[in-house]
């Protein structure tokens, strides 16, 4: 049947695809990536042990049972049986229960806001979503860039995420899980590549019109000494980004050529998730929203005893500030 | 602000020549549509027979109509953003610019959902449910005729769009805040709203009339566990309808209000906050899938057991696997964003939950199956659909699993896995289920066959066509391609990508020969004349009226003691018999309130869009005037008089009883 071929023709592509040399989801360079190729791969196995069969008995009986075959069993007013009943609602909910195991599991997992863990101290990126570019603050070393991201090869990356103003998706395929990234909001991401290498990245969220644009180079050095010479180089370049620099660059612009910063105003991350908090209150003291870590899950607790000490604000504000961030994480 | 508000010649996109050429097209069409109906003096036949029309089975073809045409307006988009696609690889800048090229995403797909599946569902329900319940009309006929106009609103509106302004350029979820103003300053977005609106307010009237219609009109011995398969579903269907559809009024209501009054209840500033924007979109959008598809599972349902000329195997189990679709339907939203930040608790509870929908489908796959075991499986082309819908639909149904797992999730999101996936179950379940329900019920809508040979033509272009052009979007998926992207600078991508544009041909020879199909139909209608208003030998009672219906449907309305009423009728030998006299039926009058109304709220919209105040103020007091002047009119009934009535039946049953006689059933 041409259906079937096709369906062959399909599958066998997706094997060619899974083999390996594509650049894709199935071709990881990180453990985050490596787990989740394997989770496709068994639930895909498991599936296909109820598909396939209900695609061939489709087939089957669909010829064995034409109009023309006379000789077999016709029985127009059969229309149940129990056993029949039980079977084709035991077959799938077997299934079902197995993939509903493994996706607790595995979604615990591979949550994108855990750390990674066995590999050692993290280094910690600030990722943000401009209209069409990516900035990379790296807090720790004190630099910034603009459509590259540098970090060394088999250390622990936790990004911090955020957007200036559309929302985008942080992707990196070969490294794995991606994560959105929206304004006035924190999200968070853990990642590792296991080898050196160039990794496409991109946002994975239609943002406007110069969406497509939306790319850059996810390059893992092959040791930290290597990172950490890349630093110093973009330190030497100088070249600050100030408060004022960062409106500038967050104008719209599409294509952005790479771009170093040896030099970032301190808080400039936070004080980009904070601007749209800006002359709610009245007050001018955001300071209390600093350490709000509620949408981060595991430091929700300190998050509240900030809260608190904002009882300054009006409770309307207060409501409206708190709700935001909140359900971007719900809480265990 | 200006007497014409936002409104002025810029608005017109004369420079883009694809544009100025699809407007000289339809300008010719209309004008080629408006000299042949003059010529052949159709005005009034327009205006009486349809326009005004409240006839269920009237409505239904028109919403169908309208489903056709935006199909071909939907696929025309299809086949532009698949051969931009083609072009723009290696760094190629292709033919459509981001300007251009992000409205017809965002339409196509708004037009697929809102303007061709859902009219097309509608329109297969209005002229089959309430026959299948041995009904005269639904409950509220002129509500009917209403929702039909109102959802012609929205679709005319999304239409002007292509000559005034610009459609929105936000994909068809509109999410803020790039559909706030902020990000989306033009009228695209304001079209977006206002078409769905108004569409949205037709599609929600429709469900409470079906619901009344089923829940009060059945015929005297139709309990509900005696009710048709297809009127189950979309029973269902109009459940989850009117459970859903005020999320996406209200949702639009506030998007509306941000848009035009200032608010914040998605902005970036002022406290809103887009995600739950994304959330009740979705609470509206996932149930939407299911309204869509499980009319669809209606249709294969009556198909498979229709053409086995067998009962439908679990027909309790079907009706209870479909209530559980629904339910669940409505705790899954959360999968559409995973990769939103929510909890591994929360994730893995939407992801299990997802799963478990795949128990009650898979359970209507095997009393597929089951139904077709021990038949006698005629090869028709409504069945080839069906058996087409079953193959693709459980690849579909697979990847849906897979997508629904966070961890597979968070590398598979907003790629072209998922538009693979959510294409394959919708044209390989809801699309096919309703181009099978055509083939199937033309004859009861219009009194003769479709042609055979240009039917399975369209099926096999359909089908190929489908595995062309959306298996190499999986693969595209796992290489890492994104959704929306205008044009892409990777190697390993083009082949793919031209394999696709390749499929999407195909699928255009499918469409090309379904209109040829019809035109052919049309020309032998003679010989493919449906006299006994049973062509395939049906189990339901659509089948006990000729082809098409009269308009009252029964002249006496049956007694139901069976599931297949119609079957049961036919063995008892109950069926043809003229009776010696009728008594007079109770009837609708045709009214104008519906179109008036549809074509004063149009002109709202449009007014709302282009901020045209006064023009809005009149065109909503229009509409409600018309409306006040509809429920004070005291006009809206006649009676067929039992002669006429008496004529009719028996010139139908004479010609139904010599079926029964050349075919030697049982009568």
């Amino acid at each position: 049947m041409l259906i079937r071929n096709l369906c062959n023709i399909a599958l066998a592509s997706i094997v060619l695809v899974l083999s390996g040399c594509s650049g894709g989801v199935l071709d990881p360079k990180g453990q985050i990536g490596v787990d989740e190729k394997n989770l496709i791969i068994i639930a895909t196995v498991l599936m296909l042990l109820v598909v396939i069969p209900v695609i061939v008995m489709t087939l089957y009986f669909a010829w064995k049972y034409r109009d023309t075959q006379t000789h077999e069993i016709y029985a127009p007013k059969w229309a149940h049986s129990n056993k029949i009943e039980a079977f084709v609602w035991a077959i799938p909910i077997l299934i079902v229960i197995v993939l509903g195991v493994i996706t607790w599991e595995s979604t615990h997992r591979l949550d994108p806001y855990k750390p990674i863990e066995g590999k050692g101290e993290h280094l910690t990126v600030e990722v943000v979503s401009l209209n069409w570019k990516w900035l990379f603050i790296y807090p720790e070393q004190g630099i910034a860039t603009v459509n590259e991201l540098v970090f060394p090869a088999n250390v622990p990356v936790e990004y911090k995420i955020t957007s200036e103003s559309t929302m985008n998706s942080f992707f990196i395929p070969q490294l794995g899980s991606q994560i959105y990234s929206m304004a006035g909001m924190q999200t968070k991401l853990h990642l590792i590549a296991n080898e050196p290498g160039t990794f496409k990245g991109f946002s994975a969220n239609y943002s406007g019109s110069g969406f497509s644009g939306m790319k850059f180079n996810a390059i893992a050095t092959p040791t930290q000494g290597d990172f950490d010479k890349w630093v110093s180089d973009v330190k030497a370049k100088g070249n600050k980004l100030t408060k004022a620099n960062y409106d500038e660059l967050a104008k719209a612009s599409e294509n952005n050529p790479v771009t170093y910063y040896g030099d970032v105003d301190d808080g400039l991350f936070h004080t980009i998730i904070m601007k749209y908090m800006a002359g709610m209150s009245g007050t001018k003291d955001m300071d209390g929203m600093k350490d709000m870590k509620h949408m981060e899950g595991t430091e929700n607790m300190d998050g509240m005893k900030d809260m608190k000490a904002m009882d300054h604000m009006s409770h309307e504000k207060m409501a409206e500030h708190s709700a935001t961030p909140s359900i971007s994480q719900g809480e265990e | 602000m200006s007497f014409l508000g936002k409104l002025s010649l810029d608005a017109i996109p004369y420079h883009e020549p694809i544009l100025v050429f699809t407007m000289a097209a339809i300008a010719i069409g209309g004008i080629v549509l408006f000299t042949l109906i003059t010529k052949y003096n159709k005005w009034g036949v327009l205006w009486r027979d349809w326009i005004t029309s409240v006839d269920h089975k009237r409505l239904g073809i028109m919403y169908i109509f309208v489903a056709l045409v935006m199909l071909f307006r939907g696929f025309s988009d299809a086949i532009m953003m698949r051969t931009q696609l083609a072009l723009a690889t290696s760094g190629a800048p292709g033919i459509l610019p981001p300007e251009h090229y992000d409205q017809i995403f965002t339409a196509h797909g708004v037009i697929m959902i809102i303007f061709m599946a859902m009219p097309f569902m509608i329109g297969l329900m209005n002229i089959i449910l309430p026959l299948q319940i041995g009904a005269r009309d639904v409950a509220f006929p002129f509500l009917n005729n209403l929702s039909f106009w109102l959802t012609a609103s929205g679709a005319i509106l999304i239409n002007i769009s292509l000559v005034f302004g610009e459609f929105a350029k936000t994909g068809w979820v509109a999410y803020p805040p790039l559909s706030e103003l902020t990000f989306s300053p033009g009228v695209g977005v304001d079209y977006y709203i206002w078409a769905l609106q108004i569409s949205g307010l037709g599609t929600l009237l429709t469900a409470v009339n079906f619901l009344v219609t089923v829940f009060k009109m059945r015929a005297p011995g139709m309990t509900l566990m005696k009710m048709p398969i297809f009127t189950w579903t979309c029973t269902w269907a109009n459940i989850l309808i009117a459970a859903s559809f005020p999320i996406l009024t209200a949702l639009l209501a506030m998007l509306t209000l941000d848009r035009y009054l200032g608010f914040h209840f998605f902005t970036n500033d002022g406290g809103g906050n887009a995600m739950m924007y994304i959330n009740l979109f979705w609470a509206w959008g996932h149930p939407e899938v299911y309204i869509l598809v499980l009319p669809a599972f209606g249709i294969f349902s009556e198909i498979i057991s229709t053409f086995t000329s067998k009962r439908l195997f679990g027909y309790t189990s079907m009706i209870y696997a479909s209530g559980a679709i629904s339910i669940l339907g409505f705790i899954v939203w959360l999968h559409h964003f995973f990769t939103m930040g929510s909890s591994a608790n929360v994730n893995a509870f939407f992801g299990v939950m997802t799963m478990i929908i795949a128990v009650p489908t898979g359970v209507k796959l095997f009393n597929w199956l089951f139904t077709i075991y021990r038949g006698r499986l005629q090869m028709t082309v409504p069945v080839m659909w069906t058996l087409g819908f079953m193959v693709t639909f459980t690849v579909g149904g697979m990847t849906g699993v897979l997508l629904a797992i966070p961890g597979a999730d968070y590398v598979l999101h907003n790629s072209l896995f998922l538009i693979a996936h959510f294409h394959n179950t919708i044209i390989g379940g809801a699309v096919f289920g309703y181009l099978a329900g055509f083939t199937f019920w033309f004859p009861k809508a219009m009194g003769f066959k479709l042609n055979v040979r240009w039917g399975k033509a369209a099926f096999w272009f359909w089908i190929v066509g489908f595995f062309v052009a959306f298996m190499p979007l999986y693969v595209l998926g796992f290489l890492g391609m994104t959704r929306r992207l205008n044009h892409t600078n990777n190697p390993d991508w083009n082949i793919w990508l031209y394999i696709a544009a390749g499929g999407a041909v195909l699928i255009m020879f499918g469409i090309i020969c379904q209109v040829v199909q019809l035109f052919v139909s049309f020309r032998d209608r003679e010989a493919l004349d449906d006299e006994t208003g049973d062509p395939w030998n049906g189990h339901t009672l659509e089948w006990a009226t000729s082809s098409p219906p009269q308009a009252y449907n029964f002249a006496v309305i049956p007694e139901v003691h069976d599931i297949d009423a119609w079957t049961d009728m036919k063995e008892k030998g109950q069926v043809y018999q003229s009776k010696a006299s009728y008594e007079a039926i109770h009837m609708p009058k045709n009214t104008s309130a519906g179109v008036l109304m549809g074509l004063t709220l149009t002109i709202f919209c449009f007014a709302m869009i282009w901020h045209v105040w006064w023009l809005a103020i009149v065109g909503l007091v229009g509409a409600i005037g018309v409306f006040i002047k509809r429920c004070y009119s005291n006009d809206v009934d006649y009676y067929v008089q039992p002669e006429e009535v008496l004529a009719t039946e028996n010139a139908f049953n004479l010609s139904g009883s010599a079926k029964i006689n050349s075919k030697g059933i049982k009568a």
